[in-house]
Formats: structure tokens, C-alpha cells, sequence
């Protein structure tokens, strides 16, 4: 589909020139302007950079090879991202049984449902099906320490790591008219504009941040930074609105309320971080922390942009 | 051909061991060098010994020998296979008798330049806290004074294999490797050379 999509050429020639610009602006940074107060920050800046281009590519060879490269990289995702979460919640010996089922049986259900296209079950089965049994799995272990909270936890991280991520590739799963064959770009869309709106609100933050927006919560979510980022990201979205099913309108009406919902993903994930006093949810990628933490702003955006298209659109 | 099975078994454990621990080590001291070290830490996982090896460079693993107990790992053909093919390591006996006195076969170890990993603690603990250490970690530092001792901490390898459980549990976990302790001085009795090791291992704990 890469010979005969126009307008994916012209989608990828944008992301990657945007790369390339991104990476001598890096470079260039690098070689003028670094002196020792900075230094950290202009290496944590290309590190970044670099990671883009990793994700960037990875992406779009998975999104590439079809149906089954992207649910290989999801779950590959959720799996590092439930890792994550579970090695942050202080879980105890009596979870060890529900959270093996979570991993190795729970996590492929939810993926090969999808590759099923079997959408009635795919969205209830984690929280309908697995809720009730993680619950009653520690209940059968007999230790009542905490029951609430433990299974809280496990449900949880099993709903942000697994459940909402899934939605991003059961994008491929929805019936558009005249946009058969095309809900890749979806994806695609999606990870654009909530992404781009992460970094915009970074770069916003970084220069004319002044005031924290949860002063208690975090010091690098400024208004400043919130403002800039989720309006410059929806005007993207918005001129994007050529690979999308969505008008020119729709389109920014859509960028609009997923940027907003990935800040609101990245706020609760700043929570439990701060709550559990570290900084990143891993050091998987490097530059940008964990795994959690890259994709902490997809999570709250992908379950509410798949049901918006599919009440309206599908 | 028992080698070229070995050593595909190796690299499948060690893909799974970073999959499902994805370890991460800190090292507080100078790190792995080629002179022989004792490296010693707590047990709480069949995996421990596995996710500390994996934290050397290739080229030097086959230099690295974990000490595991005889009468466990012989009971069977396959414990057998994994503790000397797999992972090259001594077998020795936890009570002492009078067959092969363990200080001898690892001092031979120590002399063809290569290191030891030891669990002192002679047998894995629930995780919450390390148990006193047996006396053989005394001696054999007592003999070979001039090995350097690397205390190393591992961090919540109990949750993904804990004693008793047949299921693993993908959690990321932590080695980290402190600096040499002092062997024991002339006067410093077993037991409190013993805390003392003890100590500087608890410290790590993050």
C-alpha cells in the first residue's frame, strides 16, 4: 500500500522530515549552544530525538506488514507497560496466581479477540470477565490483607496496559464507509496528534512555562505548556483531516478532545509516579523513561476516539 | 552435541530472563573485571543465579561459577544437566563430610582465574528478609584473603519465582553490586565476620 497510497507518501514524508528537521535542530543545539548547565538537557533532547525515529519506524514496518504486525507490537507494548505497572504496586505473594493468568493468558485473549474480529466480546471481556475473576482468584488464596486495594491495583494496571492500548489496534477492527482498507491511518492518526501534543506541551512547558498547572502534582505541566500544546496539536490533527473519514471540522473537533484526554492520561500517570516516589515507570526507552511513560497519554485517548468513530462514523 | 544443545538452551534462558526481569545492574564498585571475585548474594529464587550472570558481558560468563548445592542439584538427570552444562557451575556439599573438602575444589576455581557467585545463606528465603549466613563464606575468605568479596543485592526476584511456586510472574528486577568488603582480620570471630557480611548486603537494599 506504500506505492499506491498517495496520501500515506505524502503522511510519511511529513513525519519524516519533521524527524530529520528535529534531529539537526538536535545536533546543531548540541554544537553551539551546549555549555555545562545545559548539557544534561540537550543530551536528554537527542536521546529523545533518537527514540522517535526508533518508535517512528517501528510503527509504521508493524502497521505495514498488516493486521498481525500491529497486534504483535501491541501486545508487545501492553506487556512491557503491565510490567511495569505491576513492578510499581507492592503485590503480594497471594496475587502471584492472578497475575500469571493477567500476563500469559488474559493479555493474549484480549489481542486475539481482536484478530477475531469479535468486537461484543473484545469490549467487555477485561472489564467484565477478568475484574470478577482477579478478585476471586486472591479471595480463593485466603489472604484478606488489603483484598480491596490489591485487586484494585491489578485491575488497574490490567485496564491502562491492556484494555485501553488494545483499543489503538482494534481501530482495525471498525467498518467505515468508503474507507475500506484505510483504518491503518487511524492508527496513525491517532498517535500523530496525541503524541505531537505530548511533545508540543513539552516544548511549550520548556520555554515559556511560568505556572504549574498541579503545582503539587508536577512541576513540568505548566498552563503555559497545557494551552500551547493542546491547541498547536489540534490544529494539526485538523490539517490532517485528509486521512481521516472525519471533515475538515470534525477533524479538529476530534484533535481537540483526544489531546485533552491524553493530558488527562498523563496526569494520572504523574499521580501514581509521584505517589510512588520515583520519576519514570522504566528505563525501557531510552530518553523517555519507561514504557508507561511514553504511552501513558494513548491510554486515555485510544478507548474514546475508538467509540466516538464507531457510534458516528462506523 | 550435548555442548551446541547447552548453549542453545543457555540463549533461550538468557532471552527469557531479560524478557521476563528485564534486570537492570547497578554497580557501586568498579565493575566486573577479569581478576577472580567471590560474589555473594541472598536467595529467594530458583532465577537467581541465572539473572546475576546474566548481568556479566558474554565474554566473561564462562569464567563465572555458581555454587550450588550437590544434594539438590544431582537428585536428578535434568537438575544435573542444568546446574553443570547450562550454567558451568560447582557442586558442592552443604554438610561437610569427609569426601572432597569443598575449599579445596574451589580454591582450585579461584587459581584458574575465575569467580564465584555464592548464596550464603545456603538455602532461599521468603524475600522479606535475608536469614543468617552458614559459615562458609567465613572460610573460604578466611583462606583466600587477597580474593576480593562483592556483596550483590537482588531485588525482587521473589516476586517473579517465589520459593514454592511452579508460575513466574513478569516483574523488573534490580542486581546491585556493592563494594568489596574486608576478609576477616586475624581477631574477628566467625559470627561477627558473618553479621558484618550480612550488614553490607542489607545495606544495598534499595
Amino acid at each position: 500500500m506504500i506505492f499506491t497510497d498517495s496520501d500515506l507518501q505524502l503522511l510519511l514524508a511529513g513525519i519524516f522530515g519533521l524527524l530529520i528537521f528535529a534531529s539537526l535542530i538536535g545536533q546543531l543545539i548540541a554544537k553551539f549552544r551546549c555549555n555545562e548547565c545545559n548539557r544534561k538537557t540537550i543530551e536528554n533532547l537527542n536521546q529523545r530525538i533518537n527514540a522517535w525515529w526508533m518508535m517512528s519506524i517501528v510503527l509504521l514496518v508493524a502497521i505495514l506488514i498488516g493486521t498481525i504486525g500491529t497486534l504483535v507490537l501491541f501486545i508487545c507494548i501492553s506487556f512491557f507497560a503491565l510490567r511495569e505497572c505491576i513492578t510499581l504496586t507492592p503485590t503480594k505473594l497471594g496475587d502471584h496466581q492472578a497475575l500469571f493468568w493477567c500476563f500469559f493468558i488474559f493479555l493474549p485473549i484480549q489481542y486475539l479477540l481482536i484478530g477475531l474480529n469479535w468486537y461484543n466480546f473484545f469490549a467487555i471481556f477485561i472489564p467484565v470477565f477478568v475484574f470478577l475473576f482477579i478478585a476471586t482468584r486472591i479471595a480463593i488464596n485466603g489472604n484478606t490483607v488489603d483484598f480491596l486495594g490489591r485487586v484494585a491495583k491489578i485491575q488497574w494496571s490490567m485496564m491502562i496496559a491492556v484494555y485501553c492500548i488494545s483499543y489503538i489496534p482494534a481501530l482495525l477492527l471498525l467498518n467505515i464507509d468508503s474507507y475500506d482498507g484505510q483504518n491503518f491511518k487511524l492508527i496513525m492518526f491517532l498517535v500523530i496528534v496525541v503524541q505531537l501534543s505530548d511533545v508540543l506541551q513539552y516544548v511549550f512547558g520548556k520555554l515559556f512555562g511560568r505556572h504549574a498547572i498541579v503545582p503539587k502534582l508536577s512541576p513540568n505541566k505548566t498552563v503555559e505548556g497545557f494551552i500551547g500544546g493542546i491547541l498547536s496539536a489540534s490544529l494539526i490533527g485538523m490539517s490532517l483531516w485528509w486521512i481521516t473519514p472525519f471533515t475538515f471540522w470534525q477533524a479538529g473537533l476530534v484533535s481537540t478532545l483526544i489531546t485533552l484526554l491524553g493530558f488527562c492520561g498523563g496526569l494520572c500517570m504523574s499521580a501514581i509516579k509521584r505517589d510512588r516516589g520515583i520519576k519514570d515507570f522504566g528505563t525501557i526507552i531510552e530518553g523517555h523513561g519507561g514504557m508507561m511513560d511514553r504511552i501513558d497519554s494513548l491510554c486515555f485517548a485510544a478507548p474514546v476516539f475508538f467509540h466516538i468513530i464507531n457510534y458516528f462514523f462506523g | 552435541m550435548k555442548k551446541l544443545f547447552a548453549s542453545a538452551i543457555r540463549i533461550v534462558l538468557l532471552i527469557s530472563c531479560k524478557l521476563v526481569t528485564g534486570v537492570q545492574s547497578r554497580w557501586l564498585s568498579e565493575p566486573y573485571t577479569y581478576r577472580p571475585k567471590i560474589y555473594y548474594a541472598n536467595h529467594t529464587s530458583h532465577l537467581d543465579g541465572l539473572v546475576l550472570w546474566s548481568c556479566f558481558p558474554r565474554c566473561l560468563r564462562s569464567n563465572i561459577r555458581p555454587i550450588a548445592a550437590k544434594d539438590y542439584w544431582q537428585q536428578t538427570k535434568f537438575k544435573q544437566f542444568i546446574a553443570q552444562d547450562i550454567f558451568n557451575s560447582v557442586l558442592i556439599n552443604r554438610k561437610p563430610n569427609n569426601i572432597g573438602n569443598p575449599l579445596l575444589i574451589l580454591g582450585e576455581i579461584l587459581k584458574k582465574q575465575q569467580s564465584i557467585i555464592l548464596f550464603p545463606e545456603g538455602t532461599r528465603g521468603c524475600g522479606s528478609n535475608i536469614a543468617d549466613f552458614k559459615s562458609g563464606l567465613f572460610y573460604l575468605s578466611k583462606h583466600f584473603p587477597d580474593i576480593e568479596l562483592v556483596p550483590v543485592y537482588l531485588n525482587n526476584l521473589n516476586r517473579v519465582l517465589p520459593k514454592g511456586s511452579k508460575l513466574l510472574v513478569p516483574i523488573i528486577c534490580s542486581a546491585i553490586f556493592g563494594s568489596p568488603i574486608n576478609s576477616p582480620t586475624e581477631d574477628e570471630t566467625k559470627k561477627s565476620f558473618l553479621a558484618r557480611a550480612k550488614l553490607e548486603l542489607e545495606k544495598l537494599a534499595p
